[in-house]
This record gives structure tokens, C-alpha cells and sequence, in this order.
């Protein structure tokens, strides 16, 4: 698969704030790669390293085959970016707003009228498409933004906190749209300190802290190759005896973490070892109705890797 | 260079301007107070009123350098055609300057202040696409309002004066040259400054302070210099308005060598 993105040991400096710090990953074309980390962590001067916004104090980059630096305007014009204020002019109509991305962006004169009214319809912007902008909630005006970033059809997509400040139908209505923009083809990067958004919508992601890329990968890898082994819960329909309890405790390699009135917390190193469990709390009594392992969340990766980098 | 986006850019910010109340009103007031107001004040003055006029002393002197044709006039006549064809044109060109500076003072900072720079600078046009899109916003509607100004200027100079001086008698040529030739030049001043202001400064009131106080020393350089300046042969108003055009292109030159994304996107 052809490769969308390639970053090689970049950094930028601002004063003797290092915003990027020899960040190195790749994104393959049609993944959707999450950018995590706290505020402050790099993330949207890394998005603007990669368009050729920003120049890159060290290291070098491709996106879609170019270099940003000596061709940014070849790469922004096949990117769509959602930065993190809506770039909506508010005194001009979304209409107009739409019409003016098409032009800069060079959609063919014909297909300018067109597009921006398919736009329109699709991000349930039709009936207002003629007042002022400035008069938007929110979610429009993301809804609007992120319209314009689609208007030349790119190929790649960086959405910068795309739900920072919007309400949770908002949010979801702008998950909705990236999970679209998933099965259309295209290559998102998804810039986020949301960590359930992360999970929902990403194939992968970077953790970045202070400016360094601290983690990559699935977030099954960071879990198993950061966290202790997820552990296991036993819930039972009956309040747990300590017959049970004690039972469960003896089967080699088991340990109760935590005894609850109808539940047992437990580390168990593999499933032979879960299985062995549940049949020693049925053997002494227990009437279990439910046993699994607790995946770890992204939420407990990002912050074991932010209390590593601290 | 790519024209659509530059044009793109440029249209753009004329749609803003032409819904920002306060730009809008600033340079309708500056228009009405120029081109009608100040065409009805000489007007109306107490020695346009008479053929004798009284003694007017010093100034019947300078009447003497009217063209043959007016001479004959009243020395009333005379004042009013002093006034209005000869001291008082030059101040038209405070026109294209100020509608150009108000419009530069807000390209880069305006859309800073208002969270749309990240966007702009985010767009596919070269940094200097950019750059010639925020100055040809300023520059059209600057030259615009100059020649509107400039034909209300001569219909109302005749409505007032036509009575008195016996039939239309503006624009003079050289008042025409003025506004044809030097007035683009002194418009193309006024945005390449402001503009290069607009990146430097944080805010819109700043950009506008700045490039208010350039736009002040052109003025009193004008009021200074400019009230003989019709008085003047054509060649020697050829020479003034190619002076202009010499410091705009050193400007525009000037304006678009420094301009840098990267700069622009630091500070942002
Ligand atoms: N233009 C700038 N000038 C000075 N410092 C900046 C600038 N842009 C970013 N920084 C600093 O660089 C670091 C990373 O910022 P940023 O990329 O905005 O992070 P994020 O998007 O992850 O919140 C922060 O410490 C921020 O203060
Ligand atoms: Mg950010």
C-alpha cells in the first residue's frame, strides 16, 4: 500500500520551546491515524510541519510523494485541513465561504456551483447556506469548516481536535462524518487528547508528549507492550463466600486482586489459567454468570506513557 | 502564479470589507465629506457670492496664474475657481490612500483576530499569491472609490460653480492627470504599507494606527506640497506620479521579500 505520509526525525523549535522533537513515523494511504496527547504536546505544529505551513527546524518529510517545503502548495492542494478554530469567515455566507475554498483550491469552473451545493446538502447545511456564518452554532460551523476542507476532494484529511467544544450530538454527528471519510478511501490524521474518540476512529495512533513521539501502534500493541496483563473479572449471582474466594486463590498462577460483594477481580496469566479459575469457583459453590478480561483503554496507555515521559 | 487564487483572495476580502460596517462607513463618511461637502462650503462662501468680491489681497495674485480663459472672470469667480480646480483637487488623493490602508490594515491581522489566518495560510496558494491577493483587495477598491469620487468631485464642482464661472469647467487636465495617473499610485502606496504593517502587527486597532499615522505624513506632505500642485505642468505631474509608482514597486518588492508563512504562522 502507498504510503501517505512519511516523517523523518522532525523538529521545530519555537524560541527554546521545542514543539517538535525528532518525531519519525509513517501513515499508510487510507488509514486513520490518531495524534494524541495533552495540550501543548505538538500536535497541531506537527499538522502544520506536514502541509509546509511551518518549516522544520531538522528532518526531513513526504506526504502523497512530496516534499512540504520545497512543494507546499502541491501538497495543501491535495490535503483538506480542519483547524482548531473553524476557519469560517463570518460575515460571509456558508454559501460564499464553500465558493471561495472551490476557487483557491482550483475546482473546475463548472463543477464549483455543484459542489458546493452537494456539500451543503450533505452537511445538513442547506437551508441556511445564504445567511452569514457569523450566526452558527458551533457544530455548524464545524460542520461548515470541515465541508470546506472536502470542497477539492483531497486524498488526506488533518482534522485538528475536529470536536474540541461541541456537544455530544455534535460529536458524534463529527465521528459519524470521519467514519465516512474512512470508507470513501481517503487517509485521515486525526489530531485528539479525546482518548474514547481515539479508540473509536483510529486504525493507529502517536502518542506525542512534549514534542516527542513517545508510542505508535495499534491500540492493542501499546496496551500489551505497555501495561500488565488486563485484569480478569468473575461476577457471580450470589454475594462471593469465602470458600470461593479461596478456592479461586489456589489455582496456580491466579491472584484475587480485589474481592467485591458478587465479584473477584483477578490476575490471570492466560486464558488455560482463567479457565481453571471459573472451575474452581463452580467446583466450591460460586453460580457464576459472567467471566472476561477488562480490555486495558487507550486511556490506560496514554497515561502510563505520560507519566513515563514526565 | 496562480491568478484564480490570487483573484479568490482578493475577491474574498472585498466581500468582507463591503459587510464590515465600520470600514464601510469610514470611507462613505471620507467620500461625502470630500466630494460634496467640501464643494458646497466653497460654494457657498460669502465672495463666491458677489461679482465684486471686496479686496481679497494676496490671493488676487495668485489668480493671475489661471488660465487665460478664466482670467476674465470676477475676482469672486476667480477665488472659486482657485479653490475648487486648483488647492482643493489635490486633497483627492487622500482618497485612494485612505481606503487603501484601511483595507491593508486589516489583510493579515484582521484575519488573525478573527481565528481565519490558520485557514488562509492552510489554502494552496504560494506565499506570494497570498501577498498579491491581500494587495490587490486593497488596491481595487482604493482606485474605485478614487474615480467615483473623483466624477462626484467634477459634477458637484460644476453644480456649484457652473453659475458663476459661466458653464462646466471641470475637470481641468491636469486635475485629470492627477487622478488618472498619480491617484493608482498613491492607492498602490497606501495598501503595499499597510499591508507589510498588517504583518508585523497583533492587532487590527495597531495595523490601523500605524498605517493611519503613515497615511497622516503622506497627507501633510500633500497639504504642504500639493496645494500648487495643479498649478503645475503636465510633464512635471508625469514626474511626481512615476516618483510614486518608483516607491510602490520598492514597497510591493519589499512587502513580498519578507512575506514568509512560516513567519506569519510563528506568530500566530
Ligand atoms: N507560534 C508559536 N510560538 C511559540 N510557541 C509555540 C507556537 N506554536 C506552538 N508553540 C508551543 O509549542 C508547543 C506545542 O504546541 P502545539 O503544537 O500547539 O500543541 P498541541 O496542538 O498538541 O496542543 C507548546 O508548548 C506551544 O506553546
Ligand atoms: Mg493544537
Amino acid at each position: 500500500m502507498a504510503t501517505a505520509i512519511a516523517a523523518d526525525g522532525l523538529s521545530r523549535s519555537f524560541g527554546t520551546v521545542r514543539a517538535v522533537d525528532g518525531v519519525s513515523f509513517e501513515v499508510p494511504a487510507g488509514e486513520v491515524f490518531g495524534l494524541l496527547g495533552p495540550n501543548g504536546a505538538g500536535k497541531t505544529t506537527l499538522i502544520r510541519l506536514l502541509a509546509g505551513v511551518l518549516l522544520p527546524g531538522a528532518g526531513s518529510a513526504r506526504v502523497l510523494g512530496l516534499d512540504p517545503w520545497t512543494d507546499g502548495p502541491g501538497v495543501r492542494r491535495r490535503c483538506g485541513v480542519l483547524t482548531e478554530t473553524p476557519a469560517v469567515y463570518g460575515r460571509l455566507t456558508a454559501r460564499q465561504n464553500l465558493g471561495f475554498a472551490a476557487e483557491v483550491f482550483g475546482v473546475p469552473l463548472p463543477e464549483v456551483a455543484c459542489r458546493v451545493n452537494d456539500l451543503l446538502a450533505r452537511f445538513s447545511l442547506a437551508d441556511r447556506a445564504d445567511e452569514p456564518v457569523g450566526g452558527f452554532s458551533k457544530g455548524m460551523k464545524q460542520r461548515l469548516a470541515l465541508a470546506r476542507a472536502l470542497v477539492h476532494d483531497p486524498e488526506l484529511l488533518f482534522l485538528d481536535e475536529p470536536t474540541a467544544g461541541l456537544d455530544p450530538a455534535a460529536s458524534r454527528q463529527v465521528h459519524e462524518m470521519v467514519g465516512g471519510l474512512r470508507e470513501e478511501g481517503r487517509t485521515v490524521v486525526l489530531c485528539t487528547h479525546r482518548l474514547v474518540e481515539a479508540e473509536a476512529l483510529c486504525d493507529r495512533v502517536g502518542v506525542l508528549a512534549k514534542g516527542r513521539l513517545v508510542a505508535l501502534g495499534t491500540v492493542r500493541e501499546l496496551s500489551e507492550r505497555l501495561l500488565a496483563d488486563s485484569p480478569v473479572a468473575l461476577s457471580f449471582l450470589d454475594p462471593v463466600s469465602d470458600a470461593v474466594a479461596g478456592e479461586v486463590g489456589a489455582v496456580p498462577g491466579v491472584t484475587v486482586e480485589e474481592r467485591g460483594e458478587r465479584h473477584l477481580l483477578l490476575a490471570a496469566p492466560d486464558d488455560e489459567a482463567l479457565a481453571a479459575a471459573v472451575g474452581a469457583a463452580v467446583g466450591a459453590g460460586g453460580r457464576v454468570v459472567a467471566a472476561g478480561r477488562r480490555e486495558h483503554t487507550l486511556e490506560d496507555v496514554y497515561f502510563a506513557l505520560q507519566e513515563a515521559a514526565a | 502564479m496562480n491568478w484564480r487564487a490570487v483573484r479568490a483572495v482578493a475577491a474574498k476580502d472585498l466581500l468582507e470589507v463591503r459587510k464590515n460596517r465600520m470600514a464601510t462607513w469610514s470611507i462613505l463618511g471620507l467620500s461625502v465629506f470630500f466630494s460634496v461637502g467640501m464643494p458646497l462650503l466653497i460654494g457657498l462662501l460669502p465672495f463666491a457670492a458677489g461679482p465684486s468680491g471686496g479686496d481679497l489681497g494676496p490671493f488676487e495674485q495668485l489668480t493671475r496664474l489661471l488660465p487665460p480663459g478664466q482670467q476674465d472672470l470676477p475676482i469672486g469667480s476667480r477665488m472659486v475657481v482657485l479653490m475648487l480646480g486648483y488647492f482643493l483637487a489635490p486633497l483627492f488623493l487622500i482618497i485612494p490612500l485612505m481606503v487603501s490602508s484601511i483595507v491593508g490594515a486589516e489583510s493579515f491581522v484582521g484575519e488573525k483576530e478573527r481565528g481565519t489566518l490558520e485557514g488562509l495560510l492552510f489554502l494552496p496558494a504560494t506565499d506570494l499569491e497570498l501577498y498579491a491577493g491581500k494587495v490587490l483587495a486593497g488596491f481595487v477598491p482604493a482606485v474605485a472609490a478614487a474615480f467615483l469620487n473623483f466624477a462626484l468631485y467634477a459634477v458637484m464642482v460644476n453644480l456649484v460653480s457652473a453659475p458663476i464661472v459661466g458653464g462646466a469647467w471641470f475637470p481641468t487636465v491636469p486635475a485629470l492627470a492627477l487622478a488618472a495617473w498619480v491617484g493608482p499610485a498613491v492607492a498602490l502606496l497606501g495598501v503595499s504599507a499597510s499591508v507589510l504593517v498588517s504583518t508585523r502587527v497583533e492587532t487590527v486597532l495597531e495595523a490601523n494606527q500605524v498605517s493611519g499615522l503613515l497615511s497622516l505624513v503622506i497627507v501633510a506632505l500633500m497639504v504642504g506640497q500639493g496645494s500648487g500642485l495643479l498649478m503645475l505642468s503636465l510633464p512635471v505631474l508625469f514626474l511626481i506620479g512615476l516618483a510614486i509608482y518608483g516607491v510602490d514597486v520598492l514597497l510591493v518588492r519589499f512587502g513580498a521579500a519578507v512575506f514568509s508563512r512560516d513567519r506569519l504562522m510563528a506568530r500566530a
